[in-house]
């Protein structure tokens, strides 16, 4: 199908997507890789009049290494995130996530920002900004204000920016010192929507034991969410086998999961329990590195 | 903001294998049918229209993309590239013979798209296992499920590609 008629405005500048916003707010939406947001406009489910490109706004591009965290703005590409150096080397979690963030195609074009402001329960990038608790820049015309993660996402598709607000960049803390990471997900393919998902990171102290977990999981019936009592529960004990398979079990229990045509709801929490397992047992075993499908 | 203004037509001017073309299209105007209805090139297809088929790959800027999922307003000023470009210069010739000799297309739809996508991933992985060509080609759909000698082009394909790189003679062809 063909999209509904809109206006299409392309600032060049932020202030002038501001301005946009501004003026248009609830009416508008914000155009960026598009990757989420055309189809559903092809499809008629979703109508907005008015369409603010950033497209042409380079000065929203950057992928900017700063002292707290890595600094993603507004039109940085999700491929171009996934090999950046600094990226690679002090937020692993994040680049392990974007390999299984559609094909390589939609990396090409969609942006990091795209895909939080979408907040689509199935995505890979919420459950690694809720994980990390990364810190969202939202602005408008009045002003810029720093949303945490946990309150940026309110529900399936629903963020809580206002409606002339636009999420101008997210900034991911760098991996603590001794932390090791695992984004795993189960899907039809290794990208695309995937059935349940598990962002992780452990800090281990010294003595080898968990330190800290964040542990974040997907399992499509709302936008993702941190399993606390998960991480509560893990922090100080020694990741072994039994603590994995128990820790999985707990986590099982504590997320709302979906059953549609792909998995039944059975299904996907039995799969959230052995994803959380495995994904333990990866930081735990030193087996870090590129998340890889299974 | 009345549907007219929504209706009214803009100067969208693309550079589709190196040639600039200036059309005069609604902003609602897909890149695909840009491309096809308003410029005339009929290589890349339309499938699915909603990101998921593949049918449509082009080349933004150097780098594939679904041309369903973009307006071409908002791409506006930038460098397209068509199997109709692509294989103009030869870029695209051992790939294409690959897959005449390995019968890598049935009816031929989705073969456009599946030559950028291939091309695409082979600069990228000269020497790619069957599992990797196997993830590579798994947003591109093959109605016809031909798939496995899709796979057997390409790795012919890549083989061949080899030879070439380790043959002098062959230098111009990498």
């Amino acid at each position: 199908m063909k999209p509904a008629p809109f206006e299409f405005r392309a600032p060049v500048s932020l202030d002038g997507v501001l301005e946009e916003m501004r003026e248009h707010g609830e009416a508008a939406r914000i155009l960026a890789g598009g990757q989420s947001l055309v189809p559903l406009m092809n499809l008629r489910m979703l109508q907005p009049s008015v369409l603010v490109s950033i497209n042409h706004c380079k000065e929203l591009s950057y992928i900017r290494a700063e002292e707290d965290g890595l600094v993603c703005g507004a039109l940085a590409r999700q491929w171009d995130v996934e090999h950046d150096q600094v990226a690679i080397q002090r937020c692993p979690l994040l680049v392990q996530a974007l390999h299984h963030v559609g094909a390589r195609s939609n990396r090409n074009r969609g942006t990091v920002c795209g895909s939080l402001a979408h907040a689509d329960p199935l995505a890979e990038l919420p459950a690694v900004a809720l994980a990390l608790d990364a810190d969202m820049i939202a602005a408008s015309s009045t002003g810029r204000r720093v949303v945490p993660a946990r309150e940026f996402f309110v529900g399936a598709l629903e963020n809580s920016l206002r409606p002339d607000e636009i999420l101008e960049a997210v900034r991911f803390p760098y991996a603590p010192t001794g932390s090791r990471s695992c984004f795993i997900e189960l899907g039809n393919r290794n990208h695309g929507f995937a059935i349940a998902g598990v962002a992780l990171e452990v800090t281990f102290g010294e003595d080898g034991r968990c330190r800290r977990a964040r542990l974040a999981v997907m399992g499509g019936e709302n936008i993702a969410k941190r399993a606390s009592d998960t991480e509560v529960a893990l922090a100080g004990s020694i990741i072994d086998e039994a603590a994995a398979r128990e820790a999985g079990r707990l986590t099982a229990s504590l997320v709302d999961v979906a059953g549609d045509f792909h998995a039944d709801a059975a299904y996907r929490r039995e799969l959230v329990a052995v994803l959380v397992e495995r994904a333990l047992i990866q930081v735990a075993s030193g087996a870090a590195g590129r998340a890889r499908s299974i | 903001m009345s549907q007219a203004t929504s209706l009214r037509k803009t100067d969208v001017t693309l550079t589709i294998n190196g040639k600039s073309y200036t059309r005069q299209v609604e902003p609602r105007r897909l890149l695909v049918d840009f491309i096809r209805h308003d410029v005339g090139l009929k290589a890349t297809h339309i499938g699915c229209e909603h990101g998921v088929c593949g049918a449509c790959t082009v080349r933004i800027d150097g780098r594939t993309a679904r041309s369903c999922l973009h307006f071409a307003v908002a791409v506006q000023g930038a460098e397209i590239e068509t199997l109709e470009g692509l294989s103009a210069d030869g870029r695209l010739a051992g790939l294409q013979k690959a897959f005449h000799d390995a019968h890598g297309l049935q009816c031929g739809y989705c073969t456009p798209g599946v030559l950028l996508t291939a091309e695409e991933f082979l600069s990228e992985n000269p020497e790619p296992s069957e599992q990797e060509i196997r993830a590579a080609l798994s947003n591109n759909l093959c109605r016809c499920t031909g798939y496995v000698n899709i796979v057997k082009a390409i790795a012919n394909a890549a083989r061949d590609r080899d030879k070439t790189t380790a043959d002098p003679a062959g230098e111009s062809r990498k």
